[in-house]
């Protein structure tokens, strides 16, 4: 038995499991496309206008300004998570799709990478759905906001297998609401999104910089969508980069663990 | 004949239960190879093995001369798996499901078009093409999952209670396409409790029990040397029962049932009428049924 640090065997047809996925999301179309165009205009106006005005700016930027590439990385976050959390604990557990696959070429880390890969997907297709709504509200800056797609699909990654950890792990569906709301709805708050860190305690700002993944992404996206040159942009990137080897190589060993018997 | 399936000694435990124990099998190319045995026996856990999809404790096998271990995409690639549970993509047509699973086998899209409508002729759900899987009933599900694990053209198919809640005409389908695919040189292994089924498709089975083995050869072969071939059957009572003990006959007692197996029904039968005080007598051939129960009690299973 392989443990959860082996690098898991991956190949080429987990790009099979993508395709059945991106099939599947491309039949209802009109019902995924909508949310994230939605989500951005309800953010921008609610947080970004209404509570803006009290607010006015953070750091000489306009409030609407600072919390725009937020948006984009609290998109990211959710998308990827909930797709890798009740989307595939749905078709392993009762569409026991992974089942049917597996009795394939394909093999049990072919099929998790390829949820892993379509759940940075859904954050991709996020965050090219707001995208435009944000350059309309001109609150973000071309060419340079455009990173926020490549960042969206490594940001993707990461909370696609830390996702798939807690899938891999949960004894039912219903225990996947803790990671939702213990990590998930903390960090969207508490991930300088609506207010800077520095106005935490110190203690704070090096929990959410050492633990929380989000921190790391809104910095990046923040970067991108001012643009900005941020003091933390190296630590930024190598946290996302290792979070993610680890999340995914650590998924995909335990999903093994589950359902290889 | 080349050897499809070769097993020895294969053990699988989970955590501190032992599944299967040591078991020998081969199974040749072009036969319809069953495995019998009451719920929890082994016989899915040995199912599994042989797709490839989960790993053997100790012991060898082969599945086309190749180690499930080593070279299971190479392996799968030849395998159609009928599994127990029914697990169509509900998020697909029929064909769409079949055009699916034809992707994870690497067949170029216009080569799966065309199997796929002959396999839905195959199972006779041409009109269901772009049918939901939901609206379905059970057994075009089964026919369904028939096709599917068809599309790779496989040469091992591996069916693990294919007629499971079938109504006749469904299941005689069924065995009716299997046949078809024996004589086209297809191998075929499966596990039933249907032991008609066994009966009519297999050429050769195993009835196994707690992992292991109790006996293998053919269906008529087995009936013959386990039981005999006929059963004598007459009511439970107190007289029967002293009759059949002087005149030193074994018989087994079932419920309001006496049963007695032997190979010279119409001479015992003769006797059993004049000699004990009992208005039914009645006899029948004996069945596989008989050989199962002999072999693995009548106690009820998990």
């Amino acid at each position: 038995m392989p443990s959860i640090w082996s690098f898991p065997r991956i190949t080429c047809r987990a790009g099979k499991v993508w395709q059945r996925n991106l099939e599947v999301f491309l039949k209802t179309w009109k019902v995924n496309f909508f949310p994230p165009f939605i989500e951005a205009l309800l953010y921008l106006s609610a947080i970004g206008l209404g509570i803006g005005t009290y607010v006015g700016a953070i750091d000489g930027v306009p409030y609407i300004t600072y919390i725009a590439p937020a948006i984009l990385a609290i998109s990211v976050m959710n998308s990827a998570f909930f797709e890798c959390t009740y989307g595939s604990y749905v078709r392993m557990y009762y569409q026991k799709i992974f089942d049917a696959i597996i009795a394939t070429p394909l093999s049990i880390e072919d099929v998790i990478a390829g949820e892993i890969l379509w759940g940075a997907t859904r954050s991709v297709i996020s965050v090219a759905i707001m995208l435009p709504v944000l350059v309309a509200f001109g609150v973000i800056s071309l060419p340079f906001s455009l990173f926020a797609i490549p960042l969206a699909f490594l940001g993707g990654l990461m909370f696609a297998g830390l996702a798939m950890c807690f899938t891999a792990i949960t004894p039912s569906i219903d225990t996947l609401n803790y990671p939702s709301f213990l990590l998930i709805t903390p960090m969207m708050l508490f991930s300088g999104t609506f207010f800077p860190l520095a106005i935490l305690p110190a203690i704070f700002q090096y929990i959410a910089l050492a633990v929380l993944p989000l921190t790391h992404l809104v910095a990046l996206m923040r970067m991108a969508t001012l643009p900005t040159l941020g003091a933390l942009l190296p630590l930024n990137i190598a946290w996302i980069l290792v979070a993610t080897v680890i999340f995914c190589i650590v998924s995909i060993n335990l999903m093994r663990r589950r359902l290889i018997v | 004949m080349p050897v499809i399936i070769e097993a020895d000694d294969l053990t699988k435990t989970y955590n501190d239960t032992v599944a299967v124990s040591h078991i020998r099998f081969e199974v040749n190319k072009g036969e319809i190879f069953g495995f019998l045995g009451p719920n929890g026996a082994g016989k899915t856990t040995t199912m599994r093995m042989i797709e490839c999809i989960s790993p053997r404790t100790s012991g060898t096998l082969r599945v086309f001369g190749m180690d499930p271990d080593k070279k299971p995409a190479e392996i799968k690639e030849q395998i159609g798996v009928v599994p127990q549970e029914t697990n169509l993509d509900p998020d697909f047509t029929c064909a769409g499901n079949l055009l699916t699973y034809a992707r994870y086998f690497d067949i170029p899209a216009a080569e799966a078009e065309k199997r796929v409508e002959n396999l839905l002729e195959f199972v006779a759900l041409t009109e269901k093409r772009d049918s939901s899987i939901e609206k379905l009933s059970g057994g075009m599900k089964r026919r369904l999952i028939l096709a599917r694990a068809l599309i790779n053209n496989p040469g091992l198919l591996v069916l693990d209670e294919p007629t499971i809640g079938l109504d006749p005409q469904a299941r005689h389908l069924i065995w009716e396409r299997l046949r078809l695919l024996r004589a086209q040189g297809n191998t075929i292994v499966l596990t039933t409790h249907y032991l008609d089924e066994a009966a009519r498709l297999c050429d050769r089975l195993v009835i196994m029990d707690h992992g292991t083995f109790l006996v293998e050869g053919a269906p008529a072969d087995l009936v013959r040397e386990q039981v005999g071939s006929e059963i004598i059957e007459m009511d439970n009572t107190p007289e029967v029962i002293a009759c059949l003990a002087d005149l030193g006959v074994p018989c087994e007692i079932l419920g309001d049932q006496v049963q007695v197996a032997t190979d010279a029904s119409r001479e015992l039968a003769k006797t059993l009428l004049d000699r004990c005080k009992t208005s039914r007598v009645s006899t029948r051939p004996a069945t596989l049924e008989d050989v199962f129960l002999k072999l693995t009690g009548r106690t009820l299973r998990e």
